[in-house]
């Protein structure tokens, strides 16, 4: 025993490195599982409170280009407003009014170099946002929430390689599966669409509404570059996004009203999982 | 030795601060990080007990992850230089060994000797850190890419921040 014990102290240097990076090892793979209220990240006050300090010194320098943003969401807005006031004339279909409900909230952190980017926004869950709803902006489909707090809230943004985004090419109507490879923080590329398809570039590429997360028809980007190499079963598709990360400054969340009554029916139907 | 303590509190947030709010902004060319907090380890005095370095590390790591949201990340790679820099300081002591009480600093020992200490610990951090990210080596020259460019930009980072250093004795 006292041998044993002298071992370990012997090694204590070595005992507590392996021990600090076992540890550090299971935090990595605890972060990276989906979906959780977690205090240890950037959504938390602190954290928040600094890094807010920081975007809002470095908001001066690119307060017109978030003014040309705000003009440009203003105008679509309008028009929006414009064609459901002429569409109320008409009687509209219940459920598409009371399907979807938006917060707008203002991104305090960003980053687009990393492998694994993540957003951190200034809403959390006294504006009703839970963790997996979905993040869109003006030019279109932005992530996934992670994990929230009382104020704030972290999101996956699409540019991490570990998320996957359901998707449709609007002209064929084929699905495939969006995902980030890692290096332009302006393009993604379109998996798994077959080889019988026709892609065009400046083809539209949407979400398709088969993912529990986006709502249906959220604008992903336009097709950029197609590629089919020789016995592949499905083409290389680069997507262009249609949100520059590296710009962005407002995003809405997409609360889904009806979710809950999608969940349990399919639970019903489908069944528990085993 | 309390004195010394607060100071490294104070280094330590500093470093933190620095890093997350002006150098986790900063990304040349989209692939050139700088990790400047390394050098809050690699600059703590040659005596300094390991099981203290590791711990410091270790802290230090995980309130860097708090902000770039990657829990364990940055923790990993930096208790890892902590383990290996007292080995490698061994390894490569000067003739006559080094003056009790300095750091190892570029002011104590010359450009040569800090580069030789400092530029394998930097290039092992960052190399650990984006194949981590990465998930492994799937993209491995682009995450290559990165870890050079990125062990570039850190280390003429903390040359420059020596050179300037305000306790520069000699």
């Amino acid at each position: 025993m006292q041998r044993l014990l002298n071992f370990f102290y012997e090694y204590r240097a070595f005992f507590t490195f392996l021990l600090l990076e076992i540890f550090c090892a299971w935090l990595l793979v605890e972060n990276n599982q989906y979906q959780s209220t977690k205090f240890f990240n950037s959504s938390n006050r602190l954290a928040a409170g600094i890094l807010g300090f920081s975007q809002s010194t470095r908001e001066y320098f690119s307060l017109r280009q978030i003014n040309e943003e705000l003009g440009r969401e203003n105008a679509q807005l309008r028009t929006e407003l414009e064609r459901r006031a002429q569409a109320l004339t008409i009687p509209v279909k219940n459920d598409s009014l009371v399907r979807y409900d938006f917060v707008s909230a203002k991104v305090i952190n960003n980053s687009v170099a990393q492998f694994k980017n993540y957003i951190t926004i200034n809403r959390g869950e006294d504006a009703g946002i839970k963790p997996g709803m979905a993040a869109i902006s003006i030019s279109g489909a932005i992530g996934k929430v992670k994990s929230v707090s009382e104020h704030f809230s972290v999101l996956i943004s699409i540019l991490n390689i570990d998320e996957q985004v359901s998707s449709v090419l609007k002209r064929t109507g084929n699905f495939g599966t969006a995902q980030w490879d890692g290096t332009d923080p302006r393009i993604v590329n379109l998996l798994y669409v077959p080889r019988h398809v026709q892609p065009l570039i400046g083809d539209t590429v949407l979400t398709s509404g088969y993912n529990a997360v986006f709502p249906e028809g959220v604008f992903v980007g336009i097709v950029k570059d197609v590629k089919l190499k020789e016995e592949a079963l499905f083409y290389d598709i680069r997507v262009e996004l249609g949100q520059d990360f590296r710009r962005l400054s407002f995003v809405k969340i997409v609360k889904s009203q009806l979710k809950t009554e999608l969940d349990s029916l399919e639970k019903i139907t489908i069944g528990k999982p085993q | 030795m309390n004195r010394s303590g607060i100071f490294v509190g104070i280094y330590f947030a500093v470093y933190l601060l620095v890093q997350v709010m002006l150098f986790k902004q900063v990304v040349l060319f989209n692939t050139a990080f700088c990790f400047l907090y390394v050098a809050f380890i690699l600059l703590l005095p040659i005596e300094t007990n390991s099981l203290i370095l590791m711990g410091v590390a270790f802290l230090l790591g995980f309130s860097i992850d708090i902000f770039y949201d990657s829990l364990g990340l940055h923790a990993l790679s930096l208790v890892l230089v902590a383990y290996l820099r007292n080995y490698w300081l061994g390894t490569i002591t000067p003739q006559g060994g080094y003056d009790a009480g300095e750091g190892p600093t570029l002011v104590v020992n010359g450009l040569q000797w800090f580069m030789v200490y400092s530029l394998p610990l930097v290039f092992v951090h960052h190399f650990v850190l984006f194949f981590i990210e990465a998930g492994g080596f799937e993209i491995f020259w682009f995450t290559m890419l990165k870890v050079i460019t990125s062990t570039m930009f850190t280390m003429v980072v903390i040359i420059f921040l020596q050179y300037f250093s305000f306790d520069r004795r000699r």
